[in-house]
């Protein structure tokens, strides 16, 4: 991965930038400088990208956040914000001539409003420490990452995190009604709060999902929401893929919105029944978890109604969960999916395009034949709700050669699924790891523009260069207009 | 004076890019009905987009639809519902309130507006379903952003910033959206009555109990604006879930009197009244606000205000959307609205006044300088000329 060439200058500055951040903040171990200190934030959780940053900051509050920048602006020195660095797209790769700027300190519950149905955190809480902060009394924050028990909300709001419960309860953008940002100059900027749609231009919309690049976000308004009051699932068995695709088209043609709904494919079943002894049947070719929460009344309705509808779809088996004992048991497969596949191979890498469902067939078909030309295995999880596909595909990192190979193979499964209609990634980021495929779904004009709304953000790239764009073009370039001709003041053109 | 209609979007590149060449600004118009919103446009140069119009994809099970900008709302409405869904953030209908002429609706004048209605709640807003846009910068430049699936973090969310542009940032030639199924039924449990305070008391008992509400209005004056105070929370979905739902509603909200439960037809014109702004229609000669803030700020909200300007209201969204109508005073109840929204904690915006007082005081809430400044680079990053919409939504945008 290519990455922009350090500055050798910045970097032979080290210890007197150290000792002017040192300055700026008011904790004595505010900067982290000593090599062997400074490793473990070599990289996030897409480790097979690594470099040695040059320093690492973690302010304590939002003025500290504003003067760390504000200087980084006057000198030149690139910034990288970082969360809990469970990115799986390299979003918090570290760069050689560029700090790390941690919010890890920032980790106060500031306001809960039940009234309101929101609460006021800052972006070092954890996305499940937000749940455990309102559970009492019945609450929750609906976005639910895999990671959740570790990843920051900051870093959701910087990734537009999604989970298995997106289609019904939305991402991120969807659940967050507020920020508090510090721009690169210093400037800190409030955007939303506990109103609805801010006037003029939705400069939060466009901050969730920058993967840093355009902002820190220092403070975050989250949506609570009540809990359901109950969850049941189906377990459903199919004998292809094409007719448990047909059964997801059919339950969400039928009007239902089931609150998670995902798939496995057989590759995937056989890897985590090995691994959790879930009951999984192993004589099927896909398998579909539903399911259905809210009211008692409407989900035992919906129960019903999924389950005619799974059957007529051709289901070789099917189970309901009568408590939560035995929805969580349905869970405990999917949910353990990726160790179970880290089991059974000495690495996996895992990219998350999201498709238009229907295509779900050909898209496994056209993986299984690059499957054998790569001479790699790959295992699907679908959250067939929504489209948003994860192949794990497996290699070992210690054979020469793999890893690049896997790459192509994740590459071409990208590529097929823009070209059918899909884009390349539903939840995880662009970050580095995507950032060379942007081609595949935007034009130059499409990706110029993106880079525009950057430099209003951003005017000299500061913050998180190298990430998202494959290119970098200077602002005054991208700004530059080119009036063609420019003598004609209204061309010949259909008028009435 | 100038009227162009181009047929395809090469056509309108060029214009817009002879509109750059000359600095001349563009007025985009399409259905019209929505020319008195805003800040008025001075230009005597219009861009007619009609001709982008159209379903051009739509399939149920994907939950997405991609038309033309200028696609009528009731075509897409239509098409929708013949397959048992819709738009789920509900725009209203605001012809009847801004007294506007114009052919109807289009898609592109909604999301261009980012209006929603009262379900905005609970499955949020126009920009929460707005996947992906083409169309024309202010550079003339054709592009486009986002996807044609339902999830898709790929590259900045450039749909957020359309959304709510006021037609500023971009023509918009091709839209998609996130559409939903049809609730099955509705029920809606209503109260008569109420007084502000108790009325949000009662509606913020309703949302944060697990019957998950996707409507909680208070009308003082009704539906009609004639009648006697009515506050109503809404309950959609399969007919054994809604019955349920509303039936343990009336039994918890009992402690505010009276508790009636409305079938499916007269919860649906009523909330279509409510979405459309109804109570105000019998007030033609009033200046009509939307005020956006924390829910339970309202009844206060209302209250300081009431002690100074001669007004009626009503409350949607729980309390969080607040509408007004002011007797017209000297700024249509500007100056005293405003002073009454904590900075930061809300903000208002001029519906309907004539075009006079639309030009004399800001029709949206005027921005921290911070946010203005970084509104101003992100308008130059599309539209470096101001040609697309000068001054509808700010004056130096």
């Amino acid at each position: 991965m290519l990455m922009p060439k350090p500055d050798a200058s910045v970097i032979a500055r080290r210890s007197q930038i150290a000792a002017d951040l040192r300055g700026l903040c008011a904790a004595p171990d505010a900067v982290i400088e000593g090599e062997n200190e400074r490793r473990p934030y070599e990289s996030d959780a897409l480790t097979a990208y690594h470099a040695l940053p040059l320093l690492i900051v973690l302010p304590s509050t939002t003025a500290e956040v504003s003067r760390i920048l504000a200087y980084c602006h006057l000198h030149g020195i690139k910034v990288v914000p970082r969360g809990a660095g469970t990115s799986l797209s390299g979003g918090s790769l570290a760069l050689e001539d560029g700090i790390i700027l941690g919010l890890s300190k920032f980790s106060r519950i500031l306001e809960i409003d039940f009234d309101n149905r929101c609460a006021v955190v800052q972006p070092g809480v954890t996305n499940l420490g937000i749940t455990n902060a309102v559970q009492h009394a019945g609450f929750y924050y609906a976005p639910d990452p895999s990671s959740q028990i570790a990843c920051s909300i900051g870093g959701n709001v910087a990734e537009n995190s999604g989970g298995v419960h997106c289609l019904k309860y939305g991402l991120t953008t969807n659940n967050v009604l507020g920020i508090e940002m510090v721009l690169i100059d210093g400037t800190i900027v409030r955007l939303g709060g506990k109103h609805l749609d801010a006037g003029g231009y939705d400069l939060l919309g466009v901050m969730v999902g920058s993967e840093g690049l355009l902002g820190v976000v220092t403070e975050v308004t989250v949506r609570l929401l009540k809990k359901p009051t109950v969850a049941r699932a189906l377990l459903v068995g199919f004998p292809t893929n094409e007719s448990a695709g047909s059964c997801v088209a059919a339950i969400i043609g039928a009007g239902i919105i089931p609150g998670g709904m995902e798939m496995m494919d057989k590759p995937a079943i056989h890897a985590v029944e090995d691994f959790v002894h879930a009951g999984y049947p192993l004589d099927v070719e896909a398998l579909l978890i539903v399911e259905l929460d809210g009211p008692p009344a409407e989900v035992d309705h919906l129960i019903a109604r999924v389950e005619a509808i799974a059957r007529e779809c051709g289901s070789m088996s099917l189970r309901i969960s009568n408590n939560e004992k035995e929805r969580q048991a349905f869970w405990a497969g999917r949910k353990a999916a990726f160790p179970a596949v880290g089991r059974i191979s000495p690495d996996y890498y895992c990219v998350d395009p999201t498709i238009p469902r229907a295509r779900l067939p050909d898209v496994l078909t056209h993986m299984a034949g690059l499957s054998k030309k790569y001479g790699l295995r790959v295992a699907n999880v679908f959250h067939a709700g929504d489209g948003n596909l994860h192949p794990l595909i497996l290699y070992d990192a210690n054979q020469p050669g793999e890893l690049e190979r896997t790459e192509q193979f994740g590459a071409d499964i990208m590529r097929y699924c823009v070209e059918i209609g899909g884009v390349l990634t539903g939840e995880h980021g662009v970050g580095v790891e995507k950032r060379d495929l942007m081609g595949a779904m935007f034009d130059k004009a499409d990706l110029d523009q993106q880079q525009r709304v950057k430099c209003a953000f951003d005017p000299q790239g500061l913050l998180n260069p190298g990430k998202v764009f494959p290119e970098l073009h200077r602002c005054a370039e991208l700004g530059r207009l080119h009036i063609h001709h420019g003598k004609i003041r209204f061309p010949d053109l259909p008028r009435f | 004076m100038s009227h162009f209609r181009p047929t395809d979007e090469k056509q309108l590149a060029e214009i817009v890019a002879a509109a750059v060449a000359g600095e001349e600004p563009l007025e985009i118009v399409a259905g019209g009905s929505k020319r008195n919103l805003g800040r008025p446009i001075q230009t005597p140069h219009m861009v007619d987009a009609t001709a982008f119009a159209g379903i051009r994809q739509y399939q149920p099970e994907e939950l997405v639809l991609s038309a033309g900008a200028a696609t009528p709302l009731a075509e897409i409405e239509t098409a929708l519902a013949a397959r048992n869904q819709m738009l789920a953030f509900e725009p209203g209908d605001w012809r009847a309130l801004l007294g506007s002429g114009g052919q109807g609706q289009t898609l592109g004048g909604i999301v261009a507006c980012n209006l929603s209605g009262p379900r905005r709640i609970r499955q949020g807003a126009a920009r929460d379903h707005l996947l992906g846009f083409a169309g024309v910068s202010g550079r003339g430049e054709a592009f486009k952003a986002g996807g044609r699936v339902v999830k898709n973090v790929t590259g900045y969310d450039l749909c957020k910033l359309l959304a709510g542009s006021y037609g500023t940032l971009a023509v918009m030639t091709e839209i998609t959206v996130k559409v939903l199924p049809l609730p099955e039924a509705a029920r809606s449990v209503a109260l008569g009555g109420l007084d502000d305070s108790r009325a949000v008391a009662c509606m913020t008992l309703g949302l944060n109990s697990s019957h998950e509400l996707s409507g909680a209005a208070h009308l003082p004056r009704g539906a009609d604006g004639k009648g006697t105070a009515l506050t109503l929370l809404r309950v959609e979905g399969p007919v054994p879930s809604v019955e349920a739902r509303s039936q343990a509603l009336r039994d918890e909200l009992k402690a505010f009197g009276k508790v009636e439960i409305l079938g499916d037809a007269e919860s649906h014109r009523l909330w279509n009244a409510v979405r459309d702004v109804g109570p105000f229609f019998g007030d033609a000669e009033r200046i009509v606000w939307r005020v956006s803030l924390a829910p339970s700020a309202a009844p206060g909200f209302v209250a300081a205000l009431e002690r100074g300007l001669d007004l009626r209201h009503f409350l949607d969204w729980g309390g969080g959307q607040v509408w007004l109508a002011v007797k017209e005073g000297q700024d249509g109840g500007a100056a005293a609205i405003r002073a009454a929204i904590i900075p930061g904690q809300g903000h208002a915006t001029l519906i309907r006044a004539p075009a006079a007082l639309r030009a004399a005081v800001p029709v949206f809430e005027p921005l921290a300088p911070a946010v203005a400044a970084l509104s101003r680079r992100v308008k130059e990053s599309f539209d470096p000329k101001r040609i697309l919409n000068r001054g509808r939504l700010y004056p130096e945008i």
